[in-house]
């Protein structure tokens, strides 16, 4: 296969208390797409960091075409033909697409004019199509991924990293990324895909590097893998790939939506007429790509959001638009943002664990607080969760990601709550974590209470829910039951085709 | 030179770091001494002396420390819940304002004529913070810029009384309104200018506003609006009307520290800057000092006070300006925030 | 029509310091950084313009030094700014109200000697003014038409991206931070030189803060600043030319600005002017952090 293009060797990256990279060794030749993969937390981002310029190894080398090369900021790499289009892109929303690709490399002068036919070149030769003049606030997840493609190539990037780039598409979408990959791979790139989604590792990359804890466990041609093996050796034993749910009892209507209207922060309309049912003891998952209206549906039912017309009814009764008179009518809240809206970060495991009751009886006697409730609350929730704290006076901010979900689900599933609002419970939790979210939220619906699931991941939603919606520019698609509808199905009603 | 963050910095840390802000600051300001012509051990030596080694110094740095005491304690209770309230001084001229209005022109009993006046200026100190409160929590203006405004507009305002309709009738020269009468004026320890029933309030209520910070839901609300608005707004806590009583809490506390100048020392409303000598700016740093805890309010208004005492010694002994003052304030508060990097994160040399 | 030309001129040179402070925010804010020391920079530069001027005698050739001087003591305040808040990354809003404090203190202290000193060359206004228009001009060609504009404004925009396409985030916020402080130095010189030729503890009277305030209204747009700095130069005039003419008291006009001001950014607040700020305004930028 002659040369490769890129190749690591032996590179190690420690961290106080881990090693977050432990002597990995990769190549990646011309022409080819190399699929990582590996859990959260096995090293993928260092690796990134690392070859992208932000870290820099503590052992090892790393050869561009055979010759070894240092690669001390992003610049260096990008010099060197390494690109990188991140899993958040990094542009500026207010800047027009041009704009943000002639930043750093642009004309003295009026640089985003000038470098519109350069983009014209690159966009038509692969097939990438995006408009230079909108402003980048306005283009869709997939258009965002498009403009940080070109830029990439823009710089002349030979080597392109695409970090987990299907995490925010579509099914179709991302097929039309697999075809601009392609068009890239025939035109001699070299791709690096980081992914754990094994179908798309299946269909498109040439081979696999699979690291685990740090370490390469294995490297094989795409042919020889399969779903199992390559899971298998992601977490380091059998996984298995059943539905979760068994059959819901159902309950009588819960959450009755009728004609619902919002309006966004930006007041232009979010949600345009939105009608659903959600029953006792039933998990009803909202899918879409991000910003069609989900988090206007959640604040809305939530009662941090004002609507503009129609009706929410719970329980028979009309919505108050209070989240602390929700809450108490049984209203549960796994907030999107865990740090900015779920946790007071610098406030205690104790207080965090209060922060829905602590005006009631034992927390407060009249105005005053009493400390010994909160104490008392907190050992209970802390063993209940199982929630890794050094203790219960220990800022919330000190937590882990997975262990400050489990005080706000501690918080927010107390009181045996009726309507459970969840927000992308999972997003960013390792394995573990995730699944004792999705066992507590199972175990709440066969205590009777309804579950709202928003969430992008189609895995989860599939597995979790009874029923699923569609949200697309602001209107609900079904429900339609599991069962009677495909992966495929979801994905066209998330762009806006017919199912 | 490499920043570790520290997960929980100790209590000796915070307060290791904080001792050496302030003697940096100290070293930095002894430079600007030196700039201005005089030696900075001697000023030191004059401001110490004349202060901490002289009975009369004890009485001026207690008499400054009243008001740096009632603002830097409501102070500490705005930054808390980011409300950065930068007009305490304009606040305690309202504050003043109001009280000498009662005293002058309110035909009240006598028992009832200086507990009207400290009502009257807490809550004319008050109302003035609420303006800016209001406007933030509403129409999201910033409440530095705001606050800061209607300092000039409350300097104004004092000038245009004094000058104008409650000039003082033996007023020659200088400008002010007529005489108090003695009930009107709060009691002083003899011989001196402390009006001890301020300086009590001051104690009781900085002892009061860290229970109430620490141990009530209103507190606890406080702190959740000010640590996190979002999880405020999640949680349903009204963070604007929380802002709202914490800027008549601040605010009153800043006219109280106006009602206690004009009452207890000069007995009439005088001219904004022989009234204040700035206690609204250095109260900042009283309340920076203070971290948040309205209780170390105790400990550090005294030594803001020390430095105000010690800047007027160097004015009338040495003949230097009072901005004197401006410069400590403004050396020390940044000291003071540049130092707090030195609190999260642990120092390491080399690579 | 004479008089309209008349009170627009004057207004105009009463806008110019406030022009050319304001200049100097939007070129700090665009990039990120709120600075509130305006007002402590523009009192250091009026000093240090004044007491070069003063000091080296009475000529020509020194009075562009003093200004020069003039700058250059703006930018080395602000640069103490720049250090706390960009590589310490302290708190924007209480570094820049210390360093208020501290320039309007050391300037009152330094300055005492030169208290009611009359400087008897005064320069003519209309160079500052109108180099304070051009500079206006030259500030927006640089932000929409240049490589070094579009720097800036992602800079303050998204530091993050920028940094990774290999712009220095620290090195412009810091040379921003230093140009805007020499440019409220330089306010602060038209003051003390040129539009009232002498040095007086507290001259600058606040203008500082309207400069800040400004910034909001005009929502961050060099061109726009030149209509909010002659707007308030109206105001400064009227105020001039009223006084003890009405009954009105003086103390009212005085407070008219302050008041101006309020009802400014509160009309700001009502347009949600606020969401036009530079999106990573008063956050300092650190690697690898989002």
């Amino acid at each position: 296969m002659g040369e490769p293009l890129l190749r690591l060797q032996n590179i190690t990256k420690r961290f106080p208390g881990v090693v977050a990279n432990d002597s990995v060794s990769l190549e990646v030749y011309p022409g080819e797409v190399l699929a990582l993969l590996g859990e959260n937390g096995a090293g993928k981002s260092t690796l990134i960091s690392i070859l992208y310029g932000l870290y820099r190894p503590d052992e090892g080398e790393i050869f561009i075409e055979g010759r070894p090369v240092k690669i001390a900021s992003p610049l260096d790499a990008l010099r060197l033909g390494i690109g990188l289009v991140p899993q958040h892109p990094t542009l500026v929303g207010r800047h027009t697409v041009a704009e943000n690709l002639a930043l750093g490399i642009g004309t003295p002068l009026l640089p985003a004019r000038r470098i519109v036919p350069l983009i014209e070149r690159i966009a038509q030769g692969y097939g990438l199509h995006i408009d230079p003049k909108a402003p980048v606030h306005q283009l869709s997840p997939g258009e965002k991924q498009r403009v940080e493609i070109v830029r990439a190539l823009l710089r002349g990037a030979k080597v392109l990293i695409l970090d987990e780039p299907t995490s925010v598409l579509t099914p179709q979408e991302a097929e039309a990324l697999f075809q601009v990959m392609r068009e890239l791979k025939a035109a001699g790139k070299s791709l690096i895909f980081i992914s754990h989604k094994l179908e798309e590792v299946l269909a498109i990359a040439d081979r696999c590097t699979v690291l685990r804890r740090g370490r390469v466990v294995s490297s094989l041609p795409t042919p020889e893998a399969s779903k199992t093996k390559l899971a298998q050796m992601m977490v380091g034993r059998s996984v298995s790939f059943e539905r979760k749910r068994a059959n819901p009892q159902m309950g009588e209507v819960l959450l009755r939506v009728e004609d619902l209207q919002v309006r966004s922060g930006r007041n232009l309309p979010a949600l345009r007429g939105v009608s659903f049912e959600l029953c006792a003891g039933e998990i009803l998952g909202i899918a879409g790509v991000a910003g069609n209206g989900q988090s206007e549906l959640v604040e809305v039912l939530a009662g941090l959001r004002k609507m503009e017309g129609g009706m929410v009814r719970l329980a028979g009764q009309p919505l108050v638009a209070n989240p602390a008179r929700l809450f108490a009518q049984g209203v549960a809240h796994i907030p999107e943002d865990r740090i900015h809206m779920g946790t007071v970060p610098s406030m205690s495991v104790a207080e965090n664990l209060a922060l829905r009751t602590f005006h009631q009886a034992p927390f407060a006697r009249g105005f005053l607080s009493n400390p010994a409730a909160y104490a008392a609350n907190a050992e209970a929730r802390v063993k209940e969760y199982a929630v890794a704290t050094p203790s219960i006076h220990t800022p919330s901010r000190l937590l882990s990601g997975g262990n400050i979900q489990k005080v706000i689900l501690a918080r927010e599933l107390a009181g045996q709550p009726r309507l459970i609002l969840a927000v992308h419970p999972t997003y960013g939790l390792d394995i573990g974590a995730t699944e004792q979210v999705h066992r507590v939220l199972l175990e709440k619906t066969y205590q009777g209470a309804g579950v709202l699931l928003v969430s992008e991941d189609l895995e989860e939603l599939l597995s979790l829910s009874d029923r699923i919606a569609v949200l697309y520019q602001g209107r609900l698609r079904g429900p339609y039951p599991v069962g009677q509808i495909s992966r495929e199905q979801v994905g066209l009603l998330m762009t806006g085709g017919e199912a | 030179m490499r920043l570790e963050p520290l997960a929980n910095p100790s209590r000796y840390r915070v307060l290791g770091v904080t001792l050496a802000a302030l003697g940096v600051a100290f070293v930095l300001v002894g430079g600007l001494f030196a700039a201005y012509g005089l030696h900075p051990l001697e000023a030191y030596r004059a401001m110490l002396s004349g202060t901490l080694l002289d009975a009369k110094g004890w009485q001026e740095i207690l008499r400054r420390s009243i008001p740096l005491l009632l603002i830097g304690v409501g102070l500490t209770l705005a930054f808390r819940t980011q409300f950065f309230n930068i007009g305490a001084e304009g606040q305690m001229l309202v504050g003043a304002v109001w009280a000498a209005g009662v005293a002058l022109f309110v035909p009240l009993p006598p028992w009832l004529s200086l507990p009207g006046m400290v009502l009257a200026g807490a809550l004319g100190g008050a109302l003035w913070c609420l303006v800016a409160a209001w406007l933030k929590s509403r129409l999201s203006v910033n409440e530095i810029l705001t606050t800061l405004m209607l300092n000039y507009v409350a300097q104004s305002l004092v000038i245009f009384l004094i000058n104008g309709p409650w000039k003082g009738r033996d007023a020659r020269g200088y400008i002010y309104s007529d005489r108090f009468a003695e009930y009107q004026q709060l009691a002083a320890l003899p011989g001196t200018n402390v009006h001890w029933p301020t300086l009590l309030l001051g104690v009781l209520l900085a002892l009061f506003l860290q229970l109430m910070l620490t141990r009530t839901t209103l507190g606890f609300q406080m702190r959740v609006v000010g640590e996190n608005p979002g999880a405020a707004r999640y949680l349903g806590i009204p963070g604007g009307r929380v802002i709202l009583w914490v800027a008549l809490i601040t605010g009153g506390l800043a006219g109280l520290a106006g009602v206690g100048e004009i009452a207890g020392i000069h007995h009439r409303l005088i001219e904004p800057g022989q009234l204040s000598s700035g206690y609204g700016f250095t109260a900042i740093i009283v309340a920076w000092l203070a971290r948040g805890n309205p209780a170390l309010v105790l400990l550090t208004a005294p030594l803001m006070g020390l430095i105000l005492a010690g800047g007027d010694l160097l004015k009338v002994s040495l003949n230097m300006p009072f901005r004197i003052v401006d410069v400590f304030s403004g050396v020390m508060l940044m000291c003071l925030i540049a130092s707090e990097v030195f609190v999260r994160n642990r120092v390491r040399w080399g690579r | 029509m004479e008089e309209i030309l008349n009170a627009l001129a004057r207004a105009l040179s009463f806008g110019t310091p406030l022009l050319i402070a304001c200049l100097g925010a939007i070129l700090n804010e665009r990039v990120g950084v709120v600075n509130l020391g305006v007002e402590g920079m523009m009192a250091l530069g009026a000093l240090a313009g004044f007491a070069l001027a003063f000091g080296s005698g009475v000529g020509d050739g020194n009075l562009w030094l003093a200004v020069l001087a003039a700058m250059l003591a703006g930018a080395l305040a602000a640069l103490v700014h720049g250090f706390v808040t960009i590589t310490l990354r302290a708190n924007q809003f209480v570094s820049g109200l210390a360093l208020t404090m501290l320039g309007l203190g050391a300037a009152g202290l330094l300055g005492k000697r030169f208290e009611g000193q009359p400087l008897f060359n005064q320069p003519p206004e209309w160079p500052f003014t109108l180099g304070a228009i051009g500079l206006a001009l030259l500030l927006a060609f640089v932000f929409y038409a240049t490589k070094i504009g579009l720097s800036l404004r992602s800079v303050g925009e998204n530091p993050a991206a920028a940094d990774l396409l290999g712009i220095n985030v620290l090195g412009v916020r810091y040379a921003a931070v230093a140009v805007g402080g020499a440019l409220a130095g330089l306010a602060g010189a038209y003051l003390s030189l040129v539009y009232r030729p002498s040095w007086t503890d507290g001259m600058t009277a606040g203008l500082g803060w309207i400069a800040v305030a400004l910034v909001i209204f005009v929502g961050w747009s060099p061109l726009r600043a030149i209509f909010g700095a002659v707007f308030f130069g109206l105001l400064y005039y009227l105020q001039f030319r009223l006084q003890g003419q009405s009954g009105v008291p003086s103390e009212v006009f005085a407070s008219l600005p302050y008041l101006l001001v309020i009802l400014v950014l509160a009309l700001s607040g009502l347009r949600g002017q606020q969401g036009n700020a530079p999106e990573a305004l008063g956050k300092p930028y650190r690697r690898g952090e989002r």
